[in-house]
């Protein structure tokens, strides 16, 4: 045995099985081209030069000997920050099929270490819970079909649209509308919205792409959707544009872009889709928006109105807020006022026990154009691993309650509710989505889907990619790199945006027409739900199926 | 399927003889009950003055009907007329109709010189408390209105041997309109209060086809609580307390529901002259949409009828008659067999945007669609 000493051994030294990821390379189809080590966005692999033991043995001669073969092959690095994070480049630009990374199906030590330099693990992308989710789960079943027999989807006319924005009492409405008086704003539109992904976020090329997909979806397509820019303003020429229309300008505690965007309001054409005031996320409660300093280039600077490569740590607060009933008030009364009171204004939350409280007061506030609530299963660009995987609370008994909460009040149509978190996470866009509408939701926002489905993001719940927070992304989604995002060709992501809407459009019909429903959203039709599990059933108050 | 049939004439009518021409639209349909409202009435052995609210129901035991009457006379009201149909038991399927009711009351004497208002709302107050003590009872009465020159009647099984049960060929009873639908709510459990035509404050609907918005329109309506938006045993139900709160709560003209249950589509909004009032209306009401397939007919304190549609699916229904003679069915054989003497090529089939309106004068048809100029007199 050699001594110890010898061995270059530390507590935190790892081999390849220690990590979550494992190259497998095929020596023999490789041709050293070099792609692969060239793509991998966190160089873990390296062409090295070995040297291979060639025992020979001549029988006849009696004569035994060593020959050495000298070739060049590729390795996999075992550092902790150079860990194969499975995004699978690699095999993308292989010519010749030799390598892949296999998911490690061993418990990995790498768990353990990923809090080098005593800071705790961070990373962009998902709450990696795999499986079903709830919504996955529920199933609509109240079909047509006798007396009322179903409708056809792809003949019928359908009205796939909701309302966001404050709507009045009738009686109120009618006494405005006779004596003059303010009524507030609301805006048509596609129930799925392009959740908040800010400028800095995603790269420039990933938002022009959204931004020209949206815009064919509303002017060529009658499809009206809209795109919430998340924490961070807006490219000028955006804001000065008749595109404004359909973007929700987002505020959240960084105040980040909002100069460019309080000075662009005398120049801007139209008015934006909404404003949405974050007070919280669904992957990470409690805890500000983080851009960390890789994404901080030149332009993401100069947008927000910061120093370059700084990280940008959003306070996990409003510094004006230190109560729901006041300071909300104020800064929605605000923003409206901003604007004109033309724009709807509303805030977003995150999922959480206190969400019905937030939302009665909004009840009593004449300004708040309705309610995001935002569940667990939410994504986002930096967080903690922990603020992501523990903490939060799922979106669909809290929609459902907030929703049994206005309709007892017989205010359901007056504070739209709309959710996010997890819808689609498993592709099931469209059912995910109407599952939450039919329990009380007006509309849904969606990110990760439409990152993953438009731009072909490759992070997954089992902890595939998921480096968002750090630039990067081998797609060029998140990433500030013009290396990587010129990568992301837009006019290919616009195309994919309006595949994905028109897509979504169809199988909304096909989830109405079956239940007779073609003329309005099925906002809290929720004698049409089941699902096959009683707690879940009870709690949403839904039909137990089986 | 259910068939419904309406008539309304100048001259009083049997309304026996709606029954037999419901006959004509047997063809198809399972006949498990009917359903009938009669207005403007005119009794033949008693001269009814049209401010006596009428109670109409049934007491399904005597005590029922005791707890009634020492109710009724609590509360101040003074029996004026109390009809005894002529019953043939035997011809009734149910075995517990003690007695049906039909009987006129004199107003309590401190409602003489109140308002239509208050005085409806107190004949609607005594109604749901009517109901709520016979649901106490394990459902020993049935009240299905309480209004002036309101009739009407519920029963499981086949409407012309109802009609022969209550013998309402005698001529004992006769009406300027009646409305007819021949079906129980075999849909979810029978229950006589989700019989068709549902009845609020002297607002009357009907209708064919099943309402497919049902749960989120009742969960709204529940919630402005108002009295009288209870029951909703059949998904039709709503029909009628849309129509009263647009008429009564909203105060709004009669075009207003066919805007709310079925609002225009944007692209028309867009090029209609009240546009933006109408588009303010349906985002505040978005919530009374109604999914269809449905047609509702109607009928009005004013003996105003009316049908609509909803925006797509259309069920069938057909408008005809002369002037003073006017019928509403399901079948234009319903149509034919209620007003034979009339011009059938001038029979009217509502489409999705109509809202077709026989006005008491019963002179001629008024047909508004949506598509027309709103009467904006509630809008700046």
């Amino acid at each position: 045995m050699v001594s110890a000493r010898s061995v270059s051994v530390t507590p935190s030294s790892l081999t390849y099985s220690d990590h979550t990821w494992i190259i497998q390379h095929r020596e023999d189809r490789c041709t050293l081209c070099g792609q692969c080590t060239a793509v991998c966005p966190r160089s873990a692999i390296y062409l090295a030069h070995r040297r291979q033991r060639i025992p020979k043995l001549d029988v006849f001669a009696h004569k035994r000997e060593t020959e050495y073969r000298n070739f060049t092959g590729i390795r996999q690095k075992t550092e902790m920050q150079n860990s194969c994070i499975g995004c699978a480049m690699c095999e993308m630009v292989c010519p010749n099929e030799a390598i892949s990374p296999l998911p490690n199906a061993n418990e990995n030590r790498s768990l353990f270490y990923h809090n080098g330099k005593g800071e705790p693990y961070k990373r962009g992308g998902r709450r990696n819970a795999t499986g079903p989710t709830l919504l996955d789960r529920i199933m609509f079943d109240r079909i047509s079909m006798l007396t009322d027999p179903a409708l056809d989807a792809g003949r019928h006319e359908f009205n796939i649209t909701t309302s966001l924005g404050r709507v009045l009492p009738p009686e109120e409405f009618l006494e405005k509308s006779k004596n003059g008086g303010w009524i507030p704003p609301t805006r048509e539109i596609f129930p799925f919205v392009i959740g908040s992904m800010s400028f800095g976020a995603l790269s420039p090329n990933m938002w022009l792409g959204l931004l020209q997909g949206v815009a064919y979806c509303n002017e060529v397509l009658g499809i009206p959707v809209v795109m919430c820019t998340g924490e961070g303003g807006c490219p000028p020429w955006v804001l000065k544009s008749p595109y404004l229309k359909y973007i929700i300008l987002q505020i959240a505690s960084g105040y980040f872009g909002w100069d460019e965007i309080i000075r662009a309001i005398p120049e801007m054409k139209c008015d934006p889709a909404a404003i949405e005031i974050k007070y919280g996320q669904g992957a990470k409660p409690g805890d500000g928006g983080l851009l960390m300093w890789y994404k901080v280039s030149k332009l993401i600077a100069r947008l927000r109105g910061v120093p370059e490569g700084v990280d940008l740590p959003s306070p996990p607060v409003h510094q004006t807020l230190y109560s729901i009933e006041e300071s909300v008030m104020k800064m929605i009364q605000t923003l409206s006022t901003a604007f004109s009171h033309k724009v709807p204004v509303y805030p977003k939350i995150s999922a959480s026990t206190s969400a019905k409280s937030v939302l009665n007061n909004l009840v009593r506030n004449p300004y708040a154009a309705g309610l995001m609530i935002d569940g667990i299963d939410g994504g986002t660009g930096a967080a903690y691993d922990v603020s992501m995987n523990a903490t939060g609370h799922p979106v669909a008994s809290n929609i459902r309650e907030c929703y049994l909460d206005l309709a007892a009040q017989g205010k359901q149509n007056e504070i739209p509710l709309f959710a996010a978190g997890g819808i689609g996470k498993n592709g099931n866009v469209a059912q995910n989505g109407m599952a939450l509408i039919m329990l009380g939701a007006s509309g849904v926002h969606i990110g990760k889907y439409i990152m993953q489905a438009a731009a072909g993001c490759l992070g997954n719940e089992k902890n595939r990619c998921n480096v968002c927070n750090v630039g990067i992304c081998p797609k060029g989604i998140t990433s500030q790199n013009p290396k990587l995002y010129r990568r992301l060709d837009p006019d290919l992501v616009s195309q994919r945006v309006v595949d994905v809407f028109m897509s979504i459009r169809t199988e909304v019909k096909k989830i109405m027409a079956p239940l007779g429903r073609s003329q309005s959203l099925p906002v809290g039709m929720s004698d049409a739900l089941g699902i096959n599990d009683k707690d879940a059933a009870e709690r949403l108050q839904i039909k137990y199926v089986c | 399927m259910c068939r419904l049939a309406l008539k309304t004439a100048n001259e009083p009518f049997s309304p026996y003889s709606v029954l037999t021409a419901m006959e004509a639209m047997k063809e198809g349909y399972d006949g498990s009950g009917l359903g009938l409202l009669l207005r403007g009435l005119e009794f033949e052995d008693f001269k009814y003055n049209p401010r006596f609210p009428v109670l109409s129901g049934v007491a399904h035991t005597k005590k029922a009907e005791y707890r009634l009457d020492e109710f009724m006379d609590s509360h101040g009201y003074e029996l004026k007329y109390d009809h005894r149909f002529d019953m043939k038991h035997g011809l009734i399927e149910a075995q517990d109709r003690y007695r049906y009711l039909l009987r006129a009351y004199r107003m309590p004497a401190e409602f003489k010189e109140k308002s239509t208002e208050e005085r409806e709302d107190e004949m609607l107050r005594t109604r749901i408390a009517l109901r709520k003590i016979g649901e106490e009872h394990g459902g020993d009465l049935s009240i299905f209105s309480f209004y002036p020159d309101v009739a009407m009647i519920k029963e499981v099984g086949w409407p012309l041997q109802i009609g022969d049960a209550l013998k309402l060929h005698d001529g004992q009873i006769k009406s300027r309109v009646c409305m007819a639908q021949g079906r129980q709510n075999t849909n979810y459990g029978i229950n006589l209060y989700a019989c068709h035509p549902f009845f609020i404050q002297g607002i009357a609907t009907m209708t064919n086809g099943e309402n497919t918005a049902f749960v989120p329109i009742r969960d709204w309506l529940l919630g402005r609580k108002l009295p009288g938006y209870l029951g909703y045993q059949s998904d039709s139900e709503v029909f009628a307390h849309i129509l009263h709160y647009t008429l009564r709560e909203l105060k709004l003209p009669l075009q207003a529901y066919k805007h709310i249950i079925t609002p225009l589509r944007d692209q028309e909004l867009a090029k209609h002259p009240q546009g933006d009032f109408l588009r303010g209306l349906r985002d505040v009401c978005r919530r009374l949409i109604i999914d269809g397939p449905n047609a509702v007919i109607g009928t009005l304190p004013d003996e105003t009828c009316l049908i609509v549609m909803d925006h797509k699916k259309l069920r069938p229904a057909t408008v005809g008659g002369r002037p003073g003679e006017w019928a509403i069915a399901s079948e234009m054989c319903g149509v034919d067999a209620l007003v034979p003497e009339r011009d059938p090529s001038l029979d009217f089939q509502p489409m999705r945007e109509h809202t077709v309106i026989i006005p008491n004068d019963r002179k001629e048809l008024t047909i508004w669609s949506q598509l027309d100029p709103y009467p904006l007199h509630q809008a700046a």
